[in-house]
């Protein structure tokens, strides 16, 4: 657990983040998000303490996180940014071993856990250990930087737009991996970004900061249903607002009985995705099968169309 | 290569010109028939007479030696293969290099020590001509930075074996040489301590000082611009300015002067030179850390670096090859600003330099030039390779 009460940071006279207070509960998707020049970036930076605040207090799961030294700090705590930040005059296999070899590990231990990474992200360590960051693709690089912020097995991980240099194809997929892997061990992701959607699609929970101040935190069902001030719901998009709603549900959930002409939908696809391929086969209703391929009944475009309506 | 698009067949042989050799093919005619081969004087003052080839050599030897340089130029002239150009430029350079020995045994009447055989221009312009051959052959073989330093060794080799083999012994610039055999080694011993000397202090001096300067961004402007305005002090004007406070030091610091400090002789020139190093290794290290990815800095703070182990893990070693760089600059710098230490007493090759103008005696002149030209020409090479290989290590080893 993460809390942060009443966090301020002044550089001289103008104030970048003002008495911000949030709890980020454990293993959840925390996404800060707001326009730039906001203060997202440096309250993020306050948690691992590369930013120190002016007033305030940070406590993870309980200690202030000024108890230890910073780099201490930081090495229990994951670290990625946009544009990765690999250091360029070591190998792959080298950059994922970073934190495990500030901490000491053993050699052993340390080749265990790099195989491992790479393998989770489909990296074979053979082929791709000893090349050089600059010798793969954009997405390759993503997927090393977080790797490396996962090495030395975290309980938090601050990312600062990570997926901010990949192109749309790319992005999607980096996101379904940090999703996954996020599950697998159960770390608290700290996530900031100026995209909505990204929030949206990510976040358990979402903070929308402006000048500095934290504006709402809320679900993003909460945020697009009821946005506390006329900023939040510019940057929600109100053309956008019942798309990116029905982006947060499953299929499943709003399976009704009955059956339906056409190429079936599975389960677990967003409600979002359902209501395009709706609108683009032209049917007023789809069938839904299960993972194990089984007929769960159909999805209807007035089911969708009501749900995407704002919440009462 | 590919070059200009090709012509209809039926216009017979399609002959295309080398546009470098071109330039070298004229000089080398120049070179090789109107300019001097060698000069002879009958004593080592006296104002020389020129001496074409044919007049410095034996007949056929003669005829050889501009048989050689007309072939090699039309070789230099023409689009021919690259293994070709070199086997010309060698040939001709290691032919100048013997007959020029054969030029002073030749015109020395037998007996007469007093009488003086030096190169003449066309000699020194024919070996300038076939170097710029050879050098364009060797860039255009694209050799690994480990091959160019094996060409130098190969090339300092043969001129070792020149040497020792005495068919040079008749030349001007070596009976200058046995004349100063003792002196002439302590004089390079003691330019080349004082050009690395100074070039240790600095280094050991401008690498923290331009990390410094890196991290504190206020003093950077300060820092640089007194190392510029040092570096535009004449080194003359430079070594009259460090006589006053270094004799000084000598007379008032108790054991300065027993470690060799005065106003005049090793010292100041020491100093000289190491200040005017300063710039280029402070202005490098600034540069070089500068130029280190900020995400990459970024991270390594993320991470959990502390300080000193992101300046030696990451800063560093991506500074490295631009640090290396300003390294090179200082080294060949004082290799060539070494000389002027002779004129405070602080020896090295400049000795010779400043004694032969003194005297009128360009082969003494060229006794303590040559050697420098040369050390500094054979450090660069030797740097560029080292820089070379530090910046394409990460490249090469997976490539």
């Amino acid at each position: 657990m993460i809390e942060i009460e009443g966090i301020t940071k002044r550089y001289d006279a103008t104030t970048v983040v003002d008495d911000v207070s949030m709890v980020i509960e454990p293993r959840t998707v925390c996404v800060i998000v707001g326009t730039s020049g906001s203060g997202k970036t440096t309250l993020l930076r306050m948690i691992n303490r590369l930013v120190e605040p002016t007033a305030g207090i940070i406590k993870l799961d309980g200690a202030d996180n000024r108890s230890v030294p910073g780099y201490e700090l930081r090495r229990s705590i994951g670290y990625a940014i946009q544009g990765h930040g690999l250091f360029p005059h070591r190998t792959v296999a080298q950059n994922i071993a970073t934190v495990p070899v500030l901490l000491g590990w053993d050699k052993d231990r340390i080749k265990a856990r790099v195989d491992e990474l790479m393998t989770l992200y489909q990296l074979d360590p053979q082929a791709y250990g000893p090349r050089y960051p600059h010798e793969l693709s954009g997405g390759q690089q993503q997927r090393v930087g977080v790797a490396r912020a996962l090495a030395a097995e975290p309980n938090v991980l601050l990312m600062d737009e990570p997926f901010g240099a990949l192109d749309p194809i790319i992005r999607t997929k980096a996101q379904e991996d940090l999703l996954a892997i996020q599950k697998r061990f159960g770390t608290t992701i700290i996530l900031v970004t100026h995209d909505m959607e990204e929030a949206v699609h990510m976040g358990d929970k979402i903070a929308v900061m402006d000048a500095g101040k934290l504006v709402q935190y809320a679900k993003p069902a909460e945020i697009l249903a009821n946005p506390a001030s006329s900023f939040v719901e510019t940057l929600v998009g109100a053309s956008e607002r019942p798309f990116r709603l029905l982006s947060l549900g499953r299929v499943r959930d709003a399976v009704e009985i009955g059956s339906a002409e056409g190429e079936a939908i599975p389960g677990d696809a967003s409600q979002r995705d359902a209501l395009a391929e709706l609108l683009w086969s032209g049917r007023p209703a789809l069938p839904v099968k299960g993972t194990d391929g089984k007929p769960l009944g159909r999805i209807t475009v007035d089911g969708l169309v009501k749900r995407a309506a704002r919440p009462a | 290569m590919r070059g200009a698009p090709e012509r209809p067949t039926g216009e017979g042989v399609n002959i295309r010109f080398d546009k470098l050799g071109v330039v070298i093919a004229a000089i080398a005619a120049y070179a090789g028939f109107l300019a001097p081969f060698a000069t002879f004087r009958a004593n080592r003052i006296v104002p020389g007479q020129a001496r074409s080839i044919l007049e410095a050599l034996p007949a056929t030897t003669a005829a050889l030696l501009l048989a050689i340089i007309v072939a090699a130029a039309l070789i230099a002239l023409f689009r021919t293969p690259l293994v070709l150009r070199l086997a010309a430029s060698v040939v001709t350079l290691v032919a100048l290099a013997l007959l020029i020995g054969v030029a002073g045994t030749f015109l020395t009447p037998a007996g007469n020590t007093f009488a003086r055989v030096s190169p003449a221009s066309g000699f020194w312009i024919l070996i300038f001509a076939f170097t710029l051959l050879l050098a364009d052959v060797l860039t255009r073989l694209n050799l690994s930075p480990l091959a160019r330093v094996g060409v130098l060794v190969v090339a300092a080799l043969a001129i070792s074996l020149l040497l020792m083999s005495g068919s040079w012994d008749n030349l001007s610039i070596l009976k200058e040489y046995f004349n100063r055999a003792d002196s002439f080694w302590a004089e390079g011993s003691k330019h080349v301590t004082l050009a690395l000397g100074s070039l240790a202090a600095a280094v050991i001096v401008g690498l923290p000082l331009g990390i410094f300067c890196h991290r504190v961004e206020r003093l950077r402007a300060g820092v640089l611009n007194v190392l510029n305005i040092i570096q535009t002090i004449p080194s003359i004007a430079l070594f009259g300015l460090l006589i006053a406070p270094l004799g000084w030091v000598a007379t008032h610091v108790p054991g300065a002067a027993a470690l060799g400090i005065r106003g005049i002789g090793t010292a100041p020139a020491f100093v000289a030179l190491f200040l005017y190093s300063l710039l280029p290794v402070v202005a490098n290290t600034v540069v070089g850390l500068a130029g280190v990815p900020r995400a990459a800095n970024d991270a390594a703070r993320g991470m959990g670096m502390t300080d000193r182990q992101r300046l030696f893990g990451v800063e560093f070693p991506l500074a490295f090859p631009v640090i290396l760089t300003g390294i090179r600059i200082v080294l060949v710098q004082n290799i060539g600003l070494a000389t002027i230490a002779a004129l405070i007493g602080g020896g090295g090759f400049g000795v010779f330099v400043f004694q032969g103008v003194g005297q009128t005696a360009m082969d003494l002149v060229l006794l303590g030039a040559v050697p420098t030209v040369a050390l500094a020409f054979a450090a660069a090479i030797i740097l560029d390779a080292v820089i070379e290989m530090t910046a394409t290590k990460r490249r090469v080893e997976t490539a």
